[in-house]
């Protein structure tokens, strides 16, 4: 089942195109990498795509919905789970509360009236918390969490919503090597477990030849190629962009 | 501990209040309330607490009233009227105060007039120049003192409508006082001279005047005079520009209040010449009753009285009188005998009208002039007020049945 | 035409003046985020200080040196203070800093009124500038000439400072953003430092140079400051030349407008701010800023209360219940008003805290509130019960018409936002005399026979408000509790989450509005009478400083900073001439002792926090 397919996707802040006639698809429990030298246009892309930017032509569809003029949350509500580049989550909410605000949501349970919000959904939440291996740290204040939790938090967090697409922003960045390729596996195995299309960029060149089922290589806002892992590793192309800018190299090896 | 707050919410309103609330009163001496504004307005404020204080001593120095002395209990209203009526309980409830004086914004007069009425209590207000606080919001309980908006705006009327001018702008505050200022003095001009062309009106905000343009609007509409209303820190912003711009040049300007010290005396050298005001000219009032007060208010204070002053004086001299005619400190027969009481005062003896509640304290009028770099009122004459009040036939008309 | 030229000159001087003040606020927002509150008083010191060296030396050299000598002083004090005071308090809560400058605005009050005596004070006319020049046919002042020309004259020097010197790029630099800044290893206490000294400065001399043009007042700087706010919003926070076109843009407004409407002025600079914010959410100038980060609080996470603490809740209510047996009538009553601002204060705190919502307008809706209910009953003829309903009823509405377009906007723009519709609510009650009776107010608002005592006024009172924080503290639990939370924290992750930022924000506005109401419509009944106080700025800013002031990172910190507060100035009031010296001197203490409010003080006392 394609969960997200994006035909001629094109962006421009006034000025040069920085996404330029881009078009890809993604599988159920496939792991696609986007990558590409900085200023590439990756972010913009992913920005797009989860709705933060409004696109200038070309269409984005995510579980068959046209997904043109919906904001964020609309494309939440599609089946769309979310991480961040810098981890964003409920500072003042205890770890277990960060999952129930996203399951409160999903659920469709803004009520101000009944018990207090903390016994809502609870088991729930606890069970995604277990899943990302977070489960002892329920009852921590989520802003005492030390970086590499903070990730495995989001992770629960955009699980919440039963999501069929899970769009990930740089997930290892900031993290140390042994925490990035605990953080992609789990992500591996539950995309594969309950069938997931997950959307990631990454500068970690091991991670993305690691994890990546596919890999897209954008440069200036151009996809210039598309294909597996040992098919990016031998293009010359690929090879020429990242070694022009001497990043390849350097990175997968730092 | 996040639930402390909770605790210490219930827990300090119980704990703390009952110790404020101690209300043990001696009986050895009559206890006045009086409120002010003395926080917000310690130019116009202090001048009266020191008139108040000067009437005190001399009441307790020859004896007191009734055999008792007078103990005045007086509080800062900080400018607010929600803040005067909760201080008003407080004398009231708390300090068991026999009646309540003071007062000087309008709306704070009211709020308290209000609460008199509600407590049953007398209230002289002192200052307030509203005239709804005796007529249209008038009650039993309420006296005013000093002469109200529509007995200054008649003094002054009378002196326009002498004035050969047909064309007339105004310049006064956007609130009640200003509008009503305005309201009656068209009224009662425009009752003598029906000739009147009114061509322009300004209302700058109360305190914020943008006196440049203001200035250029007034002239624009070329107006033969002007009538001002605005005071204080407007009033010298706006003469000053007015001056600069020549405005008041070949213009007659009649004016509110600008003759009381309080207002002239800032102008210094900006005071212009030949402007109709009302107000007071401590320095050139000649007589007995005057002297006297002039010369224990100087001894006593090294400092020259302002209209406040003669305000103050004169508000506890009433509360005496009243105390003194009713032989009782009971609030019903304070205010009878506060109903056509008679006073004397450093302008000559007023009464407070059975009426309206109105005294028929006056004011002088007179044109402003400088002398040595200050601002005087010359060719003044005092009005009693008595002369300008509506009939009893018609304020009766003006208040709500009782 | 002359007279229309002159008119636009007219315009063009007062706007001269604001922007000297404007622009130094702007700058030392830009920089350091606080919003200095104290900008009127160092304008007010600037002239009271002026006014004494100017009277001293004689000449023309005399008059000029007193005016940058003034200003300079002022500047020092200025120094001084960022220095002494706020430089331990930036790392308190947000606005925290605005509790003290207003402690310090307080205090400056009193403090000038000792120094300098309550008259009016009437300084020097300008040397070379005494007269008016003939601008073609009209007498024109020459002074508002001269200012005419200082204001670009400052812009122009602003303008060099900042892409010419070292110090400038960093100030800029500082303004888009500051944590760069301190990345860059600057050393940002003394850049905060001499930021806050240039803006005082601008202020202090904005102020001296009003010394020709108008008398000297302790009422200055009130009279100034929310102008001078008004002015640094609609140009876009932290940019001067915003503020300049800004100031012209208001003045000139007003120039021309009161040829029309002569009543304008009362209202026209908030009518602007609002429009130009409903249009432009970030000023004339100002740049659109991305999402906000999200902010790490310091606090524990909120639990609701536990069974021993919510026993003891319980145990205090009761005995609050029975203080009728206990106290007089005078504490009764208040007790009353201040269990009516706990409930005014909890609703502003609910907005705060729990929704980051910082409004500087919330008195509208406890006015609201009380006129509701006022007008039930003078013009309608409703029962007290009926007003009771009556007046939430109003203040519902009016949050609901208001909020609407502020939670389009958020940070200062939509505290400024409150603030106008607050200001234009106020400015209706104050002139529509048939209905709100102006600013005499509606009278002989006493509560029904059946609660005609203080007693029972106060059970009446006690029933409601507690009632009514209960539910507050209901709504910050639940579900739609923690979504308002949510969308505080992190904006990305909510709406990454489905949570609609706008709609939770408007439906909280209208609960706190709707419960601020209540507290007013009690209010009436409490004072016998409303008067357009009731939605005053004041009133807002009492609001802010009982919140701030109880801690703004508790559940109901407000009720405690209410309580201390509102006991306070009450007591203080009936004590003392110098409350305003005494509670503002007071408030600068806490704010140092205590940079996360009193609860919050306690709370950390506790030590119930789990360290990391």
């Amino acid at each position: 089942m394609t969960v997200l397919s994006v035909k001629g996707l094109t962006k421009s802040f006034g000025g040069p195109k920085v996404v330029d006639n881009v078009s890809f698809a993604l599988e159920a429990g496939e792991m696609l990498a986007l990558i590409g030298p900085n200023g590439a246009g990756k972010s913009t892309c992913f920005n797009i795509i989860n709705g933060q930017l409004s696109r200038s032509a070309g269409e984005i569809r995510i579980l068959g919905v046209d997904t043109s003029g919906l904001d964020p949350s609309r494309i939440w509500r599609l089946g769309v789970g979310r991480t961040f580049q810098i981890t964003e989550t409920f500072l003042s909410m205890t770890v277990i509360e960060n999952v129930q605000m996203a399951l409160f949501s999903h659920h469709r349970l803004l009520t101000v009236w009944r018990k207090p919000a903390r016994h809502f959904h609870a088991r729930e939440a606890e069970a995604l918390l277990d899943l990302v291996g977070m489960a002892e740290f329920a009852g921590r204040p989520c802003r005492q969490l030390a970086y590499g939790d903070l990730k495995r938090l989001e992770l629960a967090i955009a699980l919440a919503n039963e999501p069929k697409l899970l769009l990930m922003d740089e997930p290892a960045a900031g993290m140390a090597p042994r925490e990035r390729g605990e953080l992609m596996s789990l992500a591996a195995r539950i995309a594969k477990t309950r069938a997931i299309g997950i959307l990631f960029t990454e500068h970690d060149m091991d991670v993305v030849f690691e994890h990546a089922d596919r890999i897209m290589v954008l440069n200036r806002g151009v996809l210039i190629f598309e294909g597996l892992p040992e098919a990016v590793r031998r293009s010359a192309e690929v090879q020429a962009v990242y070694l022009g800018a001497g990043t390849l190299y350097a990175e997968s090896h730092a | 501990m996040k639930k402390l707050q909770s605790i210490l919410v219930a827990g300090i309103v119980f704990v703390c209040l009952p110790t404020i609330a101690t209300s043990v009163s001696a009986q050895d001496k009559i206890k006045i309330g009086e409120i002010n504004s003395y926080s917000a307005l310690p130019a116009f404020t202090e001048p009266y607490r020191k008139g108040w204080q000067l009437a005190i001593e001399e009441i307790n120095a020859k004896g007191g009233v009734n055999g008792k002395m007078l103990e005045v209990i007086s509080k800062d209203d900080g400018g607010k009227p929600g803040d005067a009526v909760t201080t008003a309980n407080e004398l009231v409830s708390k300090d068991g105060v026999v009646m309540l004086t003071g007062t000087f914004f309008s709306h704070i007069g009211l709020a308290v007039a209000d609460f008199a009425n509600q407590k049953k209590i007398l209230f002289i207000a002192a200052e307030p120049l509203t005239d709804a606080i005796t007529w249209s919001k008038g009650n039993r309980y309420t006296f005013r003192l000093r002469p109200s908006n529509y007995v200054q705006a008649a003094m002054l009327a009378e002196e326009a409508s002498k004035l050969p001018a047909k064309k007339w702008a105004t310049v006064a505050p956007n609130y009640e006082y200003g509008q009503s200022a305005v309201a009656v003095f068209k009224q009662l001009l425009s009752a003598k001279r029906p000739d009147i062309q009114w061509v322009d009106e300004q209302w700058p905000p109360q305190g914020k005047i943008d006196a440049g343009a203001i200035t250029q609007a007034v002239a624009k509409a070329e107006p033969e005079a002007i009538l001002n209303v605005t005071f204080g820190a407007d009033l010298t912003k706006f003469v000053r520009e007015g001056n600069t711009r020549g405005l008041f040049k070949d213009r007659p300007v009649v004016s509110f209040l600008t003759g009381e010290p309080e207002y002239l005396d800032p102008l210094k050298e900006e005071t212009p010449e030949g402007w109709i005001v009302t107000g007071y000219p401590w320095s050139g009032v000649k007589t007995p009753e005057h002297d006297a007060f002039l010369k224990a208010y100087q001894a006593k204070f090294n400092d020259y009285p302002r209209l406040g002053s003669v305000v103050g004086y004169a508000t506890m001299m009433s509360a005496a009188a009243a105390l003194a005619k009713a032989n009782s400190t009971d609030s019903e027969k304070l205010v009878d005998a506060a109903e056509g009481l008679e006073v004397k005062t450093p302008f000559g003896p007023v009464t407070y009208r059975k009426s309206d509640h109105n005294s028929t304290l006056g004011a002088f009028v007179g044109k402003t002039s400088q002398k040595d770099g200050k601002g005087v009122m010359v060719d003044f004459t005092y009005r009693d007020g008595l002369k300008y009040l509506p009939s009893d036939e018609e304020v009766k008309k003006l208040r709500p049945a009782q | 035409m002359n007279f229309y030229l002159v008119q636009f000159l007219a315009g063009l001087a007062s706007a001269a003046s604001l922007f000297l003040v404007s622009s130094g606020l702007s700058i030392i927002f830009g920089v350091t985020r606080i919003v200095n509150f104290a900008h009127g008083a160092f304008y007010m010191l600037g002239a009271y200080v002026a006014y004494s060296l100017t009277e001293r030396l004689s000449g023309a050299l005399g008059f000029w040196g007193g005016i940058v000598v003034a200003a300079l002083v002022v500047a020092l004090v200025g120094a001084l203070l960022e220095m002494l005071l706020l430089r331990r308090i930036y790392r308190a809560p947000e606005l925290f800093q605005l509790l003290a400058t207003f402690g310090l605005t307080l205090a400056a009050e009193d403090l000038s009124l000792l120094i300098w005596g309550p008259e009016d004070l009437l300084g020097r006319r300008a040397p070379g500038f005494r007269g008016a020049v003939d601008v073609m046919g009209l007498p024109f002042p020459s002074y508002d000439l001269f200012l005419i020309g200082i204001g670009p004259l400052v812009l122009l020097l602003l303008f060099l400072l900042f892409r010419r010197t070292r110090w400038g790029v960093l100030v800029r630099a500082a303004t888009q953003d500051r944590e760069m800044v301190a990345a860059l290893g600057v050393n940002q206490k003394w850049l905060f430092t001499s930021v806050f000294t240039l803006g005082v400065f601008l202020a202090a001399l904005g102020g001296a140079l009003q010394l020709p043009r108008e008398a000297v007042t302790h009422q200055m700087d009130l009279r100034i400051i929310t102008e001078v706010f008004v002015v640094v919003v609609i140009g876009g926070l932290g940019n001067v030349v915003g503020a300049f076109l800004a100031a012209i843009l208001v003045s000139e407004l007003n120039a021309f407008g009161i040829l029309i409407f002569p009543k304008i002025s009362l209202i026209l600079v908030f009518l602007v701010m609002a429009l130009v914010l409903v249009i432009r959410p970030m000023g004339l100038l100002g740049k659109a800023e991305g999402p906000t980060r999200a902010h790490a609080s310091a606090a524990a996470p909120w639990r609701p209360l536990d069974g021993s603490v919510r026993l003891l809740v319980m145990a205090a209510v009761i005995l609050a219940a029975l203080l009728p047996f206990a106290a007089g009538d005078y504490a009764l009553s208040v007790a009353s008003e201040l269990l009516i601002f706990m409930l005014y204060a909890a609703s502003l705190h609910f907005l705060i805290s729990t929704g980051g919502l910082v409004s500087f307008g919330h008195a509208a809706y406890f006015g609201l509130g009380s006129y509701g209910a006022a007008i039930a009953v003078k013009s309608f003829g409703a029962p007290m019960l009926a007003a009771l309903i009556a007046g939430p009823l109003l203040g519902c509405l009016g949050a609901l018409l208001f909020g609407w377009f502020c939670v389009r906007l958020s940070g200062v723009y939509f505290a400024m936002l409150t603030l106008a519709f607050a200001q234009i609510a106020w400015s209706v009650a104050f002139q529509w005399n048939a209905v709100t009776g102006g600013d005499n107010g509606l009278l002989g608002l006493w509560p029904a026979a059946f609660v005609a005592t203080p007693a029972r006024f106060y059970w009446l009172t006690l029933a409601l408000v507690v009632p009514a924080i209960a539910v507050l503290r209901l709504i910050v639990f639940s579900p739609f509790g923690y979504a308002f939370r949510a969308v505080r924290d992190s904006q990305l992750r909510s709406a990454a989450i489905g949570l609609d930022r706008q709609p939770i924000q408007w439906a909280s506005f209208v609960v706190a509005g709707t419960f601020a109401a209540l507290a007013g419509a009690l209010y009436t009944f409490s004072k016998g009478s409303v008067f357009p106080d009731n939605l005053g700025i004041p009133l807002s800013v009492d609001g802010l400083v009982m919140v701030l002031l109880g801690g703004i990172e508790t559940v109901s910190g407000g009720i405690v900073g209410a309580l201390v507060f509102k006991a306070l100035s009450i007591w203080l009031t009936s004590q003392t001439d110098y409350s305003k010296l005494a509670l503002g001197a007071l408030i600068v203490a806490l704010v140092v002792a205590f940079p996360k409010g009193i609860v919050g003080a306690i709370e950390g006392l506790g030590g119930r926090k789990v360290r990391p």
